[in-house]
């Protein structure tokens, strides 16, 4: 990392980050309600999952070295922008048939 | 010899058996027929529950996976790193370092950074409480020689993907856009009203917050690049929580 | 520890926190799972404290494993400890169950044979539980899919045994008979015929799935649906017997809007005044 030249003083640095920073503490008490309880739900719990004996899951041959499935999210639509050796890295997807590592 | 057992090696089979194909020996139900669909139910309890747990810290993730591989690849996960107590809002700090290396996924570079972000994310929601100073406290006759402690949920994030980029077009409401060539990097904290930020962040503000941090006084943190953007970053976010004057370093 | 009041409450979901601080004190306490409330700060614990300040407070653990052939996890208990102290609850319970084996947590609630050995290890992680906390525990019943060959005790002969030896109170989940009496074939009244009534220092009521297998139904403990019928009725004749106790309604998967859980507590609020003033139980 270079040193440089400030372009402003300390004080003029502060005196403006706290003048684009604008009261945060007003921000506090507003949105305090509004974020409660988002995405936060516990993670323990003492219930029974919907996985049950009925569950097409169990079909996923999880233990298995034939890994047949294809990531099928949104990563099939995410295009990368070329890499420095100029190498185009697509998200796109192409049939998979690997070992998995060893457990 | 069933009766000779003892809780342990009960214990030992029922475990062994979660993660195999039969149901353990000793186990029984009126219906002898029905043993193996009913040992299903512990199986499934207990693999459902991780793989929902982990989506749950990792949304992105199976965003970007879709749910059923999502589903599969946890299950690879979870037999080879399953939580190691009982806090599961803890777990998942090794899903990362699985993905850099599990090959159904090594033509998507970017997963294992975007994984590191979510962790993060959730260790900042988490973290300590400690309440902002009030501004007043930087308004000082030699702010050069001010240390700042920040927030216990700060975190600074560098990824040579575009990950920060990539994570953020899937947050609700966001739209697709051509993403800027890594590296990425994010200040992530959690601000007073407990959100929590993922603001991406230049190079020169990584270098100033990395600095403040790290308890370099403001002055010696200005050498790196103008303080003004991470200063505002802070106050605004509420992330100061104390001021030291101090001797310099 | 104070005691829970002999009213109805409800298992705390972080969605219903705004419903629930608009109208403070309308039920009667609340019920938390601890781990969910082990991180350091953050929301969690501001919500909790703030739930707290109006609200009597049950803690109940799904992570001690106390069932398990293991040493408890010192560290956990440890965790527990901070909690209970920070948030001085009525109560706390925990699972006749394990979920760790070995290094590895497995967040499900795992069933285990009753014999002499596992009432012995159990009764010594309820004694270190008890003294480790400094209060006195509930432990629940659960419910099972399937039961082991080994078993040489009853589940109600182990659970007074285990009141006996310990001086721990228990924690009696209707639905977890009326499951575990459905899914062995067994009869839920006789079942609660056996319990140790007395030692009864809270009921859970929640709903469950059903499954059919070749040889008749199989309940699944989902705690995603309302109440069943016939776990009403159970809570009406215990009820009966031992007069109005801390009732909770547990609802944890496919969690509803906060007016079901509500309509759900009237439910079981109406039967707990239903019940002669006369009659109080003896835990």
């Amino acid at each position: 990392m270079t040193t440089r030249t400030l372009a402003l003083p300390l004080a003029a640095s502060l005196a403006t980050a706290l003048t684009l920073a604008g009261g945060y503490a007003h921000a506090q008490s507003a949105t305090m309600e509004k974020c409660f309880g988002i995405s936060l739900a516990g993670a323990n719990d003492c219930a029974a999952g919907p996985g049950t004996t009925c569950s097409g899951t169990s079909t996923v041959d999880y233990q298995g070295n034939a890994w047949t499935l294809v990531a099928a999210g949104t990563c099939a639509e995410i295009e990368l922008p070329a890499m420095a050796d100029g190498t185009a890295r697509m998200g796109s997807l192409e049939e998979l048939a690997r070992d998995l590592p060893p457990a | 010899m069933l009766h000779d057992l003892s809780h342990a090696e009960t214990e030992r089979a029922f475990h062994k058996a979660i993660w195999g194909i039969e149901p353990p020996a000793g186990v029984t139900a009126p219906d002898r027929a029905d043993v193996a669909q009913r040992f299903k139910v512990y199986r499934n309890n207990v693999q459902h529950s991780l793989t929902r747990a982990l989506a749950a810290r990792f949304p992105v993730i199976e965003q970007l996976v879709g749910a059923e591989f999502f589903t599969a690849m946890a299950r690879v996960f979870i037999a080879n790193a399953p939580p190691r107590d009982p806090v599961l809002l803890r777990w998942g700090d090794c899903f990362a370092t699985f993905l850099a290396g599990f090959p159904p996924v090594s033509h998507l570079p970017y997963l294992a950074d975007v994984a590191r972000l979510e962790y993060a994310r959730g260790c900042a929601c988490h973290a300590a409480d400690a309440d902002p100073v009030a501004p007043e406290a930087l308004t000082v006759p030699d702010p050069g020689a001010l240390r700042l402690v920040l927030h216990p949920s700060v975190a600074l994030f560098t990824s040579q993907m575009p990950a920060v980029q990539i994570w953020q077009s899937h947050q609700p409401g966001s739209t697709r856009r051509p993403f800027a060539r890594g590296p990425d990097h994010a200040l992530i904290a959690r601000q007073p009203d407990f959100t929590v930020i993922v603001e991406r962040i230049m190079p020169d503000t990584l270098a100033v917050l990395a600095e403040l941090r790290d308890g370099a006084t403001l002055g010696h943190a200005a050498t790196k690049a103008d303080p003004t953007p991470a200063l505002t970053l802070l106050l605004r976010h509420g992330l100061i929580i104390d001021t030291d004057r101090g001797a310099v370093a | 520890m104070p005691q829970l009041p002999r009213t109805t409450g409800l298992g705390f979901k972080p969605e219903h926190f705004r419903d629930i601080m608009a109208e403070p004190g309308v039920i009667g306490f609340f019920e938390i799972h601890a781990e969910n409330y082990m991180g350091d700060g953050g929301a969690p614990h501001a919500m909790l404290a703030a739930l707290r300040a109006d609200h009597a407070l049950s803690i109940h653990g799904v992570g001690l494993s106390i069932g398990g052939a293991g040493k408890l996890n010192a560290d956990h208990l440890t965790r527990l400890r901070k909690l209970i102290d920070r948030y001085q609850p009525e109560s706390f319970s925990e699972h006749l169950a394990w979920s760790s084996h070995g290094a590895a947590w497995l967040n499900d609630l795992l069933p285990l044979p009753y014999t002499q050995q596992t009432l012995t290890t159990i009764c010594a992680h309820i004694d270190q539980v008890q003294d480790r906390l400094g209060c006195r525990m509930l432990l629940e019943n659960p419910a099972t899919y399937v039961t082991f060959t080994q078993s040489t005790w009853s589940e109600t002969d182990f659970l007074t045994e285990i009141t006996r030896r310990t001086g721990c109170g228990l924690l009696l989940d209707i639905n977890n008979v009326f499951v575990s009496a459905t899914n062995h074939r067994f009869d839920a009244r006789a079942y609660l015929a056996a319990f140790p009534l007395a030692a009864v220092g809270e009921i859970h009521l929640a709903g469950h799935d059903t499954e059919e297998l070749p040889s008749g139904p199989l309940l699944i403990d989902s705690h995603g649906a309302p109440v069943a019928d016939p776990v009403w009725a159970l809570y009406a004749e215990v009820l009966g017997q031992i007069g109005p106790v801390p009732t909770l309604i547990e609802w944890d998967t496919d969690v509803p809007g906060y007016p079901v859980l509500l309509a759900e507590a009237a439910h079981a609020q109406a039967l707990l005044q239903s019940v002669k003033p006369g009659q109080s139980h003896a835990a």
